[in-house]
């Protein structure tokens, strides 16, 4: 199951639509680095509201993957992480360290513009 | 969906329909959704653990019934390395897979049964189970 | 009185004289009916019904012992005291009105029967042999309903009680107030990460004031589910800031290895909540005292 990669100005906007097979997942984190270098985007946006499960496996890849592109200049923010998920995500003892994460696709966006804003003002 | 089934696991595509297959059947047996949850998470990490350490195995779902308690019972099973020191297996952070080393620790918190045996060059059998809750009745 | 037993007795024989008691009950019904609402009318035991009430209930009670004592199925028996015990239950009716009236209508058949059998021991024996455990069975079938009944009830007010002890309040948009108060256990304190949880995503909350000043005691297993809450909270976006934390507390969190300079932590719920406004971009200001004695608050872009 691919993952389409949506690229919206500066950001680019990955949704999950179905479950995810490992391999669907190390796909996603490759096609998302190599994008974020090829259109210098500054934010990623992965919504994962449909995913059920989120194991040690899926978490760690998200980390990984936003270390990754943190390393090219752009932040990650995770959104749509479920309830229940994130009750089963701590009670297994997962945290998603240094990875930004906001309730749905509306609030990552305002997270991001938030973000890159203060960066601008920093950079001038 | 009979109430006890068995998927053979050989590879990550067995780990989904592994965890959907379980929270079909725990779906039946009537657990909130925060449970089902925790049930396929504790799934996804013991279907994992095969196809990572010992690359084939089976992964066996059935209701079970202890005086009035209903509940799922979850068995994987692998004929594969075993573990060589299960205490250290068990402790939060504890990997020989460069990973998190939390999917055996954390799926007994997400479970309320949680049993491993385990013998060297014979293979490794995770028991877990989790009891419906108020269902006194 | 002298009873013998009869042990001759078979078991066409029984049937019978079962029958014969099927027959006798029926025959007398509306007399020994009245007896018995009589007698517990004598005892206080209807307290709370209406006469209306009194003769539909009786008749179908008496009724439904009588196919006890025939059929020797109780299964209508069971849902009729099931039925029986939610509504007496919902209506505030005592075991002692219940239990009592059974054990009244008991003594109504029982007497009957030494009435009728008064000349003939022997069949006096053999029927009580038949009615007793029927008389018994039938006792144990209500009060086990209402049992059951009451520990539902009260099954249903523990969770209600719960819900409600832990309310999540919102005080304004994207801000939720948790004021956690009583003991913590683990059931308490999964139902209340589940519940805010929940709350975060319909709400849309950014933030969550959790104020455990009115939490007595923590110990390592509690505060390692306060720290799940908070961080299961992150995960969906929600900030959260916890207030009321005792020097004990402080202590238990900090042997846990908590790191509480990671944690959002503020003395009381009054900072608390404006650490929170501030977070939002909102900021409380003191108008002039002749336009207001009351604090307004002010969106700051
Ligand atoms: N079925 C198995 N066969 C052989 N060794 C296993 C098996 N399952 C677990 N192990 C061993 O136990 C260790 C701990 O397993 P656990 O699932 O807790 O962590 P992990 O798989 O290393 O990391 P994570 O599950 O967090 O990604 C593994 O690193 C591995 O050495
Ligand atoms: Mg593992």
């Amino acid at each position: 199951m691919l993952v389409p990669i949506l690229k919206q100005g500066d950001y680019l906007i990955a949704s999950i639509q179905s479950e995810l097979s490992d391999a669907d997942l190390l796909k996603l984190r490759d096609d998302l680095v190599s994008r974020v270098g090829e259109f210098h985007s500054r934010g990623v946006i992965v919504d994962v509201t449909v995913l059920d499960v989120m194991d040690s496996f899926a978490t760690r890849t998200l980390r990984a993957m936003a270390h990754m592109i943190m390393l090219r200049g752009a932040e990650t923010v995770i959104v749509g992480i479920q309830p229940e998920v994130a009750f089963s995500m701590v009670q297994l003892g997962l945290k998603l360290e240094g990875v930004e994460t906001a309730l749905d696709l509306e609030e990552g966006l305002t997270l991001l513009d938030h973000r890159t804003k203060g960066d601008n003002k920093r950079a001038r | 969906m009979p109430d006890e089934l068995c998927i053979p696991v050989s590879s990550e595509i067995d780990i989904v329909t592994a965890r959907q297959k379980g929270r079909e059947l725990a779906a039946r047996l009537g657990f909130s959704n925060t449970e089902l949850t925790l049930i396929a998470t504790a799934i996804s990490e013991v279907t994992r653990n095969i196809v990572e350490y010992a690359r084939r195995g089976e992964l066996c779902l059935s209701i079970v019934q202890q005086g009035n308690k209903r509940g799922i019972s979850v068995i994987a099973s692998d004929r594969g390395p075993g573990i060589p020191n299960i205490k250290l297996a068990m402790q939060d952070g504890y990997s020989t897979g460069h990973s998190l080393g939390l999917g055996l620790p954390g799926a007994k918190r997400l479970m309320d049964e949680f049993e491993i045996v385990s013998e060297v060059g014979k293979g490794t059998k995770v028991t877990m189970k989790k009891w419906v809750q108020n269902n006194v009745r | 009185m002298k009873r013998e037993k009869i042990n001759q007795s078979t078991p066409e024989s029984e049937a019978a004289l079962r029958q014969e008691l099927v027959e006798h009950f029926r025959e007398k019904r509306e007399l020994l009916r009245q007896q018995w609402v009589q007698q517990m009318n004598a005892k206080g035991l209807l307290a709370g019904l209406t006469q209306e009430e009194i003769e539909n209930e009786s008749i179908t009670i008496y009724d439904t012992c009588i196919v006890c004592l025939e059929t020797g199925e109780y299964e209508g028996a069971q849902t009729y005291a099931r039925r029986m015990a939610e509504r007496g239950v919902l209506r505030g009716m005592t075991t002692e009105q219940i239990i009592g009236g059974i054990l009244t209508l008991r003594n109504v058949y029982g007497r009957s029967l030494f009435e009728w059998y008064q000349q003939d021991m022997e069949r006096l024996s053999a029927a009580l042999d038949i009615y007793e455990p029927v008389a018994d069975k039938i006792i144990s079938v209500v009060a086990l309903a209402f049992v059951e009944e009451r520990e539902k009830v009260v099954r249903q007010q523990q969770e209600a009680i719960r819900e409600l002890s832990t309310p999540v309040l919102q005080v304004r948009d994207q801000l939720l107030i948790l004021p956690i108060i009583g003991v913590i256990d683990t059931h308490r304190a999964r139902q209340i990460t589940e519940q805010l949880l929940r709350t975060i995503r319909t709400r849309r909350a950014k933030v969550v004031v959790m104020d455990i000043t009115g939490v007595p005691a923590v110990d390592s297993k509690i505060a390692g589910h306060l720290v799940q809450t908070v961080d299961a909270s992150k995960l969906m976006g929600a900030t959260v800031i916890v207030t009321g934390i005792s020097p004990e507390i402080a202590q238990t969190l900090v042997t846990l290895g908590v790191d509480i300079a990671k944690m959002n932590t503020v003395g009381d719920l009054q900072g608390g909540i404006e650490v929170a406004n501030e977070f939002l971009g909102y900021k409380v200001v003191r108008t002039e005292p002749e336009t207001s004695l009351n604090h307004q608050e002010k969106k700051v872009q």
